[in-house]
């Protein structure tokens, strides 16, 4: 069984927000949420350093709040695994402004590799498919994250698994104080914050 | 995948009145997104919800996603409440991290069950842990036991949640909500 896929997390997170303009991106925690960093801190992230299993719901909320927005929500399997009901709520809720990309190296990487569902044979895309969601993919080559990049602005909700190497990269860490990235993000919308 | 269709509203009955108040309470407040794991106590109030055309109505397969997702809406700019059975709080209470660690505004109406002639003793683990579990994790917790006080409490933790950043639960006593029928 392949437990994990050939590409660089780093280079396909790079691929997918190149251009990004104002896509607004949640992070899931652990290593996407690095991934996101190494690019350069920008007042549109939103990182979650805990919450497990949350990171698509709160694209969600962000989507629905803002349906003129193009949200994205970058994940991995262990964290998108601990919220797969979350993917039939998104799909009955139909926004069509999400994008969820599943950074998936098939293995809980932040705890000492041990191999995940998906790992073992779980296809993310599949649930979200069978969920209803207007697009789920999975891309095993750069090729495939330009074309879900050239995507991102299509009617969603849109899953895409992404198939990259299990392996612990130098971190680069978010800020962890959630009021400020929180008030950051909102006077980013040109928000108020208490 | 919208595909439900909205059943036509029945006309309010005395008993139901709070629900329809307390729904013009929350729209006079500017809260435009709601999320919900049904119960029978909250039937009326989600019927009013779905039917707004100014609200943003989300189903739940479990009550952390509306955490989550009152989360996400904050950060979005808008106003989001969540409404649960008292067992529900239990599968909230790791999500309850991201609203109480960011100050994230969150109100959670909670229907409560296992604390007032309850026929299911499954139900009284979780309702008798239910306020424990909240201040626990860092919710402030409120209690209503009879419409009138469900109003008020309501109106002063609007203000409280979205202009001071509070994380607030309120608890719709069961003996307020009328014992279940078997």
């Amino acid at each position: 069984m392949v437990r994990d896929g050939a590409l660089d997390r780093r280079a396909v997170v790079a691929a997918l927000l190149q251009d990004r303009g104002d896509t607004l991106v949640v992070t899931g925690l652990g290593s996407p949420s690095y991934d996101v960093h190494a690019l350069g801190d920008r007042p549109g992230n939103y990182y979650l350093w805990g919450a497990m299993g949350s990171a698509a719901l709160v694209g969600l909320g962000v989507a629905q709040a803002r349906p003129d927005a193009r949200v994205l929500v970058i994940t991995g399997d262990g964290e998108q695994l601990m919220g797969l009901g979350g993917l039939a709520t998104i799909a009955v809720a139909a926004p069509a402004n999400l994008t969820i990309a599943v950074i998936d190296n098939g293995h809980f990487g932040e705890t000492g590799m041990q191999v995940s569902h998906t790992g073992f044979g779980i296809a993310l895309d599949r649930v979200a498919a069978a969920c209803g969601f207007a697009v789920a993919s999975v891309a095993t080559d750069m090729a495939g994250i330009a074309a879900i990049r050239m995507g991102l602005s299509a009617p969603g909700p849109k899953l895409h698994v992404i198939k990259v190497r299990a392996e612990n990269l130098q971190r680069s860490l978010p800020p962890r104080d959630a009021v400020f990235i929180k008030n950051r993000f909102r006077r980013h919308l040109g928000l108020a914050t208490a | 995948m919208r595909t439900m269709t909205v059943t036509a509203l029945s006309p309010p009955t005395p008993e139901l009145a709070w629900p329809d108040r307390l729904h013009a309470l929350l729209r006079g407040a500017g809260v435009t997104q709601a999320s919900y794991v049904p119960d029978a106590g909250h039937a009326r109030l989600i019927e009013l919800l779905r039917a707004d055309p100014a609200v943003t109505a989300t189903v739940l397969t479990t009550e952390e996603e509306g955490v989550a997702i009152a989360t996400g809406a904050w950060l979005g700019g808008a106003r989001s409440v969540i409404l649960m059975q008292s067992s529900g709080v239990g599968n909230c209470i790791n999500a309850l991290s991201s609203p109480v660690i960011a100050r994230v505004p969150l109100l959670m109406l909670v229907t409560m069950r296992g604390e007032w002639a309850e026929f299911n003793p499954w139900q009284v683990p979780m309702g008798q842990a239910t306020e424990a579990a909240l201040v626990a994790i860092g919710v402030r917790v409120f209690r209503a036991d009879t419409p009138d006080e469900l109003l008020a409490t309501v109106s002063a933790a609007l203000v409280e949640a979205f202009d001071s950043d509070q994380q607030i639960a309120i608890l719709i006593s069961q003996k307020m909500l009328g014992t279940k029928t078997w």
